[in-house]
């Protein structure tokens, strides 16, 4: 099967976010993105998925090399001082690979 | 007491001790989009029935509450509490808007006590809710550049409680007593059974704000009582002066009194990120939000009724 190399960025961060992130995902030239709710335990405690302005959200995008570097960072300057954010970077291989 | 108020009570003691209970997200929404329906569609269809013009100076007195109150609440948790600027604003943002579930009780209440209230109460509601959000804001940032107005004043002013109560507002306006007749059965009749089990997850979220609770607990409980009783009685004069009934100086003294968990939270957490949103949410729900439902309420219909020389 004919697949090719991708990465996959993953961010987990706080629901309120989640608009802010749409857009700039957008304007840095995403393809696309999924969300979904998510719970879990970090350093600021427990966080429910289950309550609008408490929830987490985890948010992932396929991305070339470049783009992801290029999200991650901007995200690093922008939300990692005073927001709950987590974001890890992995390979993956895609089928389609005009999709990402 | 009123029996919907132990459904909260219930929900603080299943948290607290660790019951599996919850409520699926999807079920509290529905809730609390029908309390909202309900409330602005009642006040809309008895809106109906009156003249709307004489209601200007009230909005603009209303009004004047909303954008007063944090600006007073502000400099009292900055300077006596000695929090940091960004924690003070955001904690004058939460208690100079209003939460709608305390209404809700305050609403609740009344009927208990068959104590009508002025039709216009829930459009206060609506009027309460941003002003203090952009006063806490401007505290929190002062007047310099960077605040990306448009966005934010689109997530406040389309959040849903706001377009979901003045719709109902309209709705109920619009159509009045008789068209309103056959939702009755789902917004009216099940108003009671609908809040307690709002006020079940309500008391589950609350027992959530524990553990804040055990790490900054003196001050916010300080802050959480103190804070809520001398702006209810502000909110009850006022609305005293404004020739509003009992049950609309009490429920105007509730408004002022409560504190925001939802609009304020949601804006301050995007446009003052540097506020902690632990502290002022544990003190709105965690403590101010069951001290107004146990103690508030009742203590400010006393005002409301000494104040009408009852």
């Amino acid at each position: 099967m004919d697949t090719t190399s991708r990465k996959l960025l993953t961010v987990v961060t706080e629901a309120a976010l989640e608009a802010r992130l749409c857009e700039a995902l957008d304007d840095l030239g995403a393809t696309g993105y999924t969300i979904v709710n998510a719970r879990g335990r970090g350093s600021r405690g427990v966080r429910q998925a289950d309550w609008s302005t408490s929830g987490n959200i985890r948010l992932e995008v396929i991305c070339d090399e470049e783009r992801a570097a290029e999200i991650a960072t901007y995200l690093r300057d922008r939300y990692f001082d005073n927001f709950l954010m987590i974001i890890y970077i992995s390979d993956v291989q895609v089928l389609r690979e005009d999709k990402f | 007491m009123d029996p919907v108020i132990l459904f909260f009570l219930l929900g603080a003691l299943a948290g607290l001790f660790k019951s599996d209970l919850r409520m699926p997200p999807a079920v509290y929404d529905l809730l609390s989009m029908v309390l909202l329906l309900t409330i602005g569609l009642k006040g809309g269809v008895e809106l109906a029935e009156h003249s709307v013009g004489g209601l200007i100076p009230q909005i603009g007195l209303v009004l004047l509450l909303g954008f007063t109150v944090p600006l007073v609440i502000f400099p009292l948790v900055r300077f006596v509490g000695r929090m940091p600027r960004a924690d003070a604003a955001s904690i004058a943002a939460h208690y100079g808007s209003v939460s709608v579930a305390t209404y809700a009780v305050g609403v609740a209440f009344l009927e208990s006590q068959r104590q009508s209230f002025d039709p216009q109460l829930p459009l206060f509601v609506v009027l309460l809710e941003v002003p203090a959000i952009m006063v806490g804001i401007l505290l929190a940032r002062g007047f310099q550049g960077g605040t990306r107005w448009g966005p934010l004043a689109h997530e406040i002013f389309m959040g849903k409680s706001i377009v979901l109560l003045l719709g109902g507002l309209l709705i109920g306006w619009v159509a009045g007593a008789e068209g309103v007749q056959p939702l009755e059965p789902l917004f009216f009749d099940l108003f009671k059974g609908v809040l307690a089990l709002f006020l079940l997850e309500m008391g589950l979220i609350a027992a959530s704000q524990a553990r804040t609770l055990r790490n900054h607990g003196l001050f916010l409980v300080l802050l959480g009582v103190m804070i809520p009783v001398p702006l209810a009685t502000a909110g009850a004069w006022l609305g005293w002066m404004m020739g509003l009934n009992v049950g609309g100086v009490t429920l105007l003294a509730v408004l002022a009194g409560s504190c925001s968990y939802i609009a304020a939270p949601a804006a301050m957490r995007i446009a003052v990120p540097a506020a902690n949103p632990a502290l002022s949410l544990t003190a709105s729900l965690g403590v101010t939000f069951p001290f107004n439902i146990f103690l508030g309420i009742p203590l400010y219909y006393q005002i409301a009724q000494w104040l009408h020389g009852q």
